[in-house]
């Protein structure tokens, strides 16, 4: 099998794991591990790309994942510390009246 | 001798590429929050390693340093504080656990029948070249600096968010 398909496929593997995480998983500190999952693999993607096509493009969107990755858990802490104040539990199944 | 270190370079990325999956998969079967984080810091420092041997230093040093360094430290202060907290003590996994495990199934077939079968030929001449942190800079900051710009932008929003939604949190505590 070939470097390139190999990555390739972990990367569609880490975020097809990463995916079924936010699925299967009660614990909303571990969902929000499973998305950085998901952003790992996408970067792995880029980047195998990047390395193979011998361009730019793919690294620099892979810098902009790190940024937005940065970004997302600073929003995603506090609320979920919020949450957590609020409802005592870090259960996803409590938090159910969000669905409005 | 050069053979030699090809072929270890193969080895090493083979071996970093399977620790990297193995990590992954025990995120979705460990109970505790803090061995999830522990397995996803050693699948990212495993990254890290597949992104030096593919000759992209410096993305495996900032995967080590924002990812491993920031992220995931940020991420294991929140498990300290928020761990003991946790009076649930239920079920490791949701209702979901059998759609979810039938979605992954397909989903990885999808994408793995994809790219085994319709990935393009990688252009010979192009993967040689060496792809070094000059000629990335220098597109970074000519040709995309209106994309540099935005993230400093969303950066900016991220923390002002932040700080609003625990501006919120303390009103709502004294009110």
């Amino acid at each position: 099998m070939d470097k390139v398909q190999m990555l390739q496929v972990l990367a569609a593997s880490l975020f097809a794991l990463g995916l079924t995480g936010v699925i299967i998983r009660r614990n909303v500190l571990v969902m929000l591990m499973c998305m950085e999952l998901m952003l790992n693999g996408v970067n792995l993607s880029l980047a195998t790309f990047a390395h193979t096509l011998g361009s730019a493009v793919g690294a620099v969107l892979v810098f902009l994942i790190f940024v937005v990755a940065a970004a997302e858990i600073a929003i995603a802490i506090p609320v979920v510390l919020l949450l957590v104040r609020r409802k005592r539990t870090l259960d996803i199944e409590s938090y159910s009246d969000l669905k409005g | 001798m050069n053979e030699f270190l090809a072929q270890l370079d193969t080895l090493l990325l083979w071996t970093f590429a399977g620790c990297a999956f193995a990590s992954a998969a025990a995120m979705l079967v460990l109970r505790q929050p803090m061995r999830v984080a522990i397995a996803l810091v050693s699948c990212m420092v495993f990254l890290g390693g597949v992104y030096g041997l593919l000759g992209l230093h410096f993305i495996a040093a900032f995967q080590v340093l924002i990812y491993v360094g920031a992220v995931m430290v940020f991420m294991v202060y929140a498990i300290m504080l928020l761990d003991p907290r946790d009076e649930s003590g239920g079920e490791k996994f949701s209702k979901l656990l059998w759609p979810g495990i039938i979605g992954l199934s397909l989903l990885a077939e999808a994408l793995a029948v994809g790219y085994w079968s319709d990935l393009p030929a990688a252009p010979r001449g192009a993967a040689g070249e060496p792809f070094d942190i000059i000629r990335f800079s220098q597109a970074f900051l000519s040709e995309y600096w209106l994309h540099f710009e935005l993230t400093s932008v969303l950066l900016l929003a991220a923390v002002v968010a932040a700080l609003a939604v625990i501006k919120e949190n303390q009103r709502h505590d004294h009110g």
